[in-house]
């Protein structure tokens, strides 16, 4: 554990350094999604028959989902080209792993780090949430875990995947194929029973629509007991297969 | 920095590493006694970065016996570690955190205080004369300033054993000077050093003593001075030639020294009297296009034992 805590030293190290960088994704990205989605958008979905979706008003329905996404987006610009270049470029991996540091450690120091980063996006996201009146206090603070939660379910693996790599060629693909599409079509802008009856069961065991099936539940109220602890079961699922994934993948590429 | 011990650091029997079908380390002995600056000298390829990264317990030994610090590699890899200083061939800085910064987190990876970890960072510095840019990014420092700091970053848990693999790969001869002459300090501070290098002229001024690897194998151990003169003669006649001139040249050359080379591009005569080999060469009518008497290196060395020059 020890040594694992170096690792999430050296991550915030390097974040005092960059984190200037991201302040757009973090900060003005949520505002204007909510902005642009929530309100104006919402003002049609508001103004139709019956008003909202199921009588919620669009923002309060769409702000959860779009807290999990970021916690997705983030937790994808994390895990690729920041292991791939410390494995290929800095070699700052193997810089550690000549010291007591093990590759384990290294993995348990970057999900250290990567439930920090989430946390720190989502804490952000959430207050943007309040200020717009998206949500409240008790479900807002509630709803953080679950993002955290969610963002992990997505890093783990990628960083697993991440640090097998050469070169940068498989990013945009993952990008194209599985982070974008997930993103419009796991029940975020719309509910997923909008979904074609066949794409429904797909969705269920990917983490992103998990995640918003969650937030939103408890932003709006009325979780599922039983839906509840599915959605945490694939979320807890891919973080455990992610991680044991990645101990084996660091190991193979550091220790040779 | 290293205790008194009569047990060597390193002690190595049968040291063997394949990688699938490839064999890069096939079967070596070696011991490196404590305070020694100990070489692996050899082409690349030879098995020397391979068998450094052995030593330094981030590769598994497929064969043979390893023991490093009077411990197993296999069970006590991290406590090895510990007391090792590793600089690797390519330069693994963060380029995103000052020069500082990367000495102190890495003083973190030992578990020194940040308080001690500073000290230190400070003192090695200034040892490697890098105090006015501490507190500068690393990416725009030349490349024997990287080097620089990689050693000093070596040195951050004041290893009893300090490996370099191939330090001056890639410098320029001011560069070389300068982090030799460092080395050196820190030999004279009694470090033990292992270090690569495929540059004769590093491991004649670096070393006490040196194997010379070719294909995965110890061709000859000694040191310097020793190879030398056991391999080859005290001084070489080197003699270029025109093309059109080399075919006739090559025919009278014989008797003249002990033994000669034929490089692609000029003859190595080694003889122990240069000069009057040199001589003898004009009484026979030859006219070289370029005359140069030098010593013996260990290049001379390396060609004798593997027929091949060490930079190809």
């Amino acid at each position: 554990m020890n040594h694992a805590i170096r690792v999430l030293e050296y991550q915030l190290l390097s974040y005092r350094r960059t984190w200037r960088g991201g302040l757009f994704t973090t900060f003005l990205a949520p505002v204007m999604f909510l902005l642009a989605m929530g309100l104006g958008l919402g003002t049609f979905v508001d103004g139709s028959a019956g008003g909202g979706l199921g009588g919620v008003p669009y923002l309060v329905f769409l702000a959860p989902g779009l807290l999990a996404s970021n916690a997705m987006q983030t937790a994808a610009g994390e895990s690729m080209y920041p292991i791939m270049s410390g494995i290929t470029w800095n070699r700052i991996y193997q810089a550690m792993t000549s010291t007591p540091i093990r590759p384990r450690d290294v993995v348990a120091g970057l999900a250290l780090w990567l439930v920090v980063r989430l946390a720190i996006v989502s804490v952000v996201f959430v207050a943007v949430m309040l200020l717009f009146g998206a949500t409240s206090i008790g479900p807002g603070v509630l709803m953080i875990p679950v993002a955290i939660l969610t963002g992990l379910a997505f890093a783990l693996p990628i960083v697993a995947f991440s640090v097998t790599q050469r070169t940068d060629a498989m990013f945009p693909v993952i990008n194209r194929f599985i982070i974008v599409p997930l993103f419009i079509f796991s029940g975020t802008f719309f509910p997923l029973e909008q979904l074609p009856a066949l794409l429904q069961p797909i969705a269920w065991v990917t983490p992103l629509a998990n995640g918003v099936s969650l937030a939103r539940g408890i932003a709006i109220g009325g979780l599922d007991p039983a839906l509840a602890v599915w959605n945490l079961g694939v979320l807890v699922a891919y973080c455990a297969v992610g991680l044991a994934w990645a101990s084996r993948t660091f190991h193979r590429r550091l220790v040779q | 920095m290293s205790s008194p011990t009569s047990e060597p650091l390193v002690l190595a029997r049968g040291l063997t590493k394949r990688f699938g079908a490839a064999t890069a380390v096939d079967g070596i002995d070696f011991q490196v006694a404590a305070g020694e600056a100990f070489g692996f000298l050899g082409p690349n390829g030879a098995g020397k970065t391979t068998t450094m990264r052995m030593i330094g317990c981030v590769s598994p030994v497929t064969d043979g016996s390893l023991t490093v610090l009077g411990m197993d590699p296999r069970t006590d890899g991290p406590r090895i570690r510990a007391r090792l200083g590793v600089v690797p061939q390519q330069d693994s800085l963060d380029t995103e955190l000052t020069v500082e910064e990367n000495l102190l987190i890495y003083g973190r990876y030992f578990d020194l205080s940040y308080r001690e970890s500073r000290t230190r960072a400070k003192e090695l510095l200034d040892f490697v004369q890098l105090t006015e840019r501490a507190q500068d990014a690393v990416e725009p420092l030349s490349g024997g300033m990287k080097r620089r700091l990689v050693i000093a970053r070596g040195l951050i848990n004041q290893p009893d054993l300090l490996l370099l693999d191939e330090p001056t790969t890639g410098l320029d001869p001011q560069a070389r000077h300068l982090l030799w002459d460092r080395l050196y300090r820190l030999k004279q501070q009694g470090v033990s050093l292992i270090l690569t290098t495929h540059y004769m002229d590093e491991a004649e001024q670096l070393c006490d003593r040196l194997v010379v690897m070719d294909k995965a194998r110890i061709v000859a151990e000694g040191s310097p001075r020793g190879l030398i003169d056991q391999y080859a003669t005290r001084e070489v006649l080197e003699l270029r030639f025109r093309p059109e001139d080399q075919a006739a040249a090559e025919a009278q050359l014989g008797g003249l020294a002990e033994r000669i080379e034929r490089l692609p591009d000029r003859y190595l005569l080694y003889t122990t009297d240069g000069d009057a080999a040199a001589v003898e060469v004009h009484e026979r009518g030859l006219r070289p296009d370029q005359v140069l008497v030098r010593r013996s290196t260990l290049e001379d060395v390396f060609l004798r034992l593997t027929g091949r020059t060490l930079i190809e």
